[in-house]
């Protein structure tokens, strides 16, 4: 194994010191940031700094989870988080208007179960891809999650390949979705709706990855630079459009959501 | 599941299902965009009177060739041969066969580079819309979305002794139990087995192993291709099989339904 991963860095290597004439690909200044030094937000508190005041209404609110597997343990703690965060699940999600535009929302939050994604989290990101194809509206997703939920197993595995297909009959009405990647992006999130969207924004310094980093650090037997996995690594390797930062989020959203209305041509 | 029979030295690997179970077989490589990745291997076969596209996971059958293949955990470029060779299946109407055993998809400083997520996301969207049928057979291990990037599919088929899952029993017991060595009893609780997939409805058939599938493989081999052409005269009768797919995947989940 070690002798693969010496081969590998070493063909990596060269990445860094090719002689193209492709100009870089961030200004130096954004490779400095490291971690972000920005805080997590809650769901409602990212609604209202996006949405239009009072355009904001909640859809798909009554579905909990169940405990699919009966999962050790696993009952209490969302009914706890419940009670706690006041939240249904690790999602938000409802119409609402941005700039003017109605859109879409869904916000994914951290303090429930990491954002894990499980059926509840599959089945609201789903219902809202569904609803934005049938009544042509545009999407925007903020995504931090860890993944998976492993409590709910295999369903948690497959709301991955769900959610996936609902993003691309939205995509077939010809309607716009953004991912915007917040604090963190990882694992089967990743690997699913949150690198699907036609643009991709990412907030500054936060985490984008597939695999954990001390998964990775823990197979090469190294510490990882800083740098590795950030939002600047991903627009570095062309996986995000944009790095945004938060109070120029609202803006450049607007500005997405009225020119994809106007279309690419008069009428 | 029995892990002696899942791990057993002599369990097939995809080049001995491909010469078991199709008359003949071209592999084709390379994701045109990158590389061509070994944990992955995809060409044209013949199974009865039909050209198929083949594509599964390698895990190689001896060390050398195993660390060349990377224990069949594939790169994004890997995913990436997968996607073309499926769109390339569309284009001429030929039904995707794809063969899954892989511990999951590779954790990696330039999987990362390259973006394992999209490559893998990517697969999971464009699945779930071609418009030829794709049957999968499970015959090892099925690591999470590894795994799936090559199964959002129309019939799935799992080796009884196979598993698949959405994370290793082993890093679910180091992540909630601070205890890699319980990783029996996760496995137990994340109903990872052939039986469990079953009633879960998300593999259709199970196919019998007779004690462990390195004792005949000839025999597991003619039951497959018997139910691969099956799946596939299924396809043929099936009309929307595309929205059919889509509605096999919308319905997992289970939740409760509160004011």
């Amino acid at each position: 194994m070690l002798h693969m991963f010496k081969k590998a860095r070493y063909i990596s290597v060269p990445h860094e010191n090719r002689e193209t004439p492709y100009p870089p690909a961030v200004e130096p200044k954004a490779t400095a940031v490291t971690k972000s030094s920005l805080p997590r937000l809650s769901a409602p508190e990212r609604i209202s700094m996006t949405a239009d005041c009072d355009s904001f209404l909640e859809t798909d609110r009554g579905i909990i989870s169940s405990n699919p597997l009966g999962f050790e343990g696993y009952s209490e703690k969302t009914s706890m988080l419940r009670e706690k965060t006041g939240l249904q699940d690790g999602v938000v999600s409802g119409y609402c208007r941005i700039g003017g535009v109605p859109a879409l929302i869904g916000v994914m939050d951290s303090r429930f179960m990491m954002g894990s994604m499980g059926s509840v989290v599959g089945e609201r990101f789903t219902r809202l891809f569904e609803r934005g194809a049938d009544e042509l509206l545009p999407i925007v997703l903020f995504c931090a999650s860890g993944g998976a939920r492993m409590q709910e197993g295999i369903l948690s595995l497959m709301q991955m390949a769900k959610v996936s297909a609902a993003v691309a009959r939205h995509h077939e009405e010809g309607q716009l979705y953004v991912a915007v990647l917040t604090d963190p992006t990882t694992g089967g999130v990743t690997a699913s709706f949150a690198m699907l969207g036609d643009i991709i924004l990412a907030e500054p310094g936060v985490t984008i990855g597939f695999a954990g980093r001390r998964v990775i650090e823990g197979t090469l037997k190294a510490r990882l630079p800083e740098t590795f996995q950030t939002s600047e690594f991903s627009l570095e390797h062309g996986f995000a459009d944009r790095i945004v930062p938060r109070h120029e989020m609202k803006d450049t959203l607007k500005k997405l959501l009225c020119w994809h209305r106007l279309g690419g041509h008069e009428v | 599941m029995n892990k002696s029979i899942l791990y057993h030295k002599d369990r097939p690997v995809i080049d001995d299902w491909i010469d078991m179970i199709f008359e003949d077989f071209l592999e084709l490589h390379g994701d045109r965009f990158y590389g061509d990745d070994p944990a992955i291997i995809g060409g044209l076969a013949r199974l009865g009177n039909s050209a198929v596209t083949v594509i599964g996971t390698a895990k190689g059958r001896k060390t050398k060739e195993s660390i060349a293949r990377n224990f069949g955990m594939p790169h994004p470029e890997g995913y990436r041969k997968s996607l073309r060779l499926m769109k390339q299946a569309e284009k001429f109407s030929r039904p995707i066969i794809t063969i899954v055993d892989t511990p999951g998809a590779f954790c990696g400083i330039e999987a990362e580079e390259r973006g394992q997520g999209e490559a893998i996301a990517r697969n999971l969207m464009e699945m779930i819309t071609l418009k030829v049928p794709i049957l999968t057979v499970f015959t090892g291990e099925g690591g999470s979305g590894g795994a799936l990037a090559l199964a959002v599919s129309d019939r799935i088929y799992m080796l009884q002794e196979a598993m698949y899952s959405v994370i290793s029993p082993r890093g679910c017991a180091s992540i909630l139990w601070k205890d890699p060595s319980r990783e029996d009893e996760a496995a137990r609780q994340l109903k990872i087995t052939a039986s469990d997939l079953k009633q879960f409805g998300v593999i259709d058939e199970i196919i019998p192993e007779h004690g462990g599938v390195h004792l005949h493989p000839q025999k597991i081999a003619a039951d497959i291709r018997h139910r691969l052409l099956s799946g596939l005269n299924w396809a043929e009768q099936t009309d929307d099989l595309v929205g059919t797919r889509y509605r096999r995947f919308r319905r997992f989940g289970e939740w409760e339904e509160v004011n």
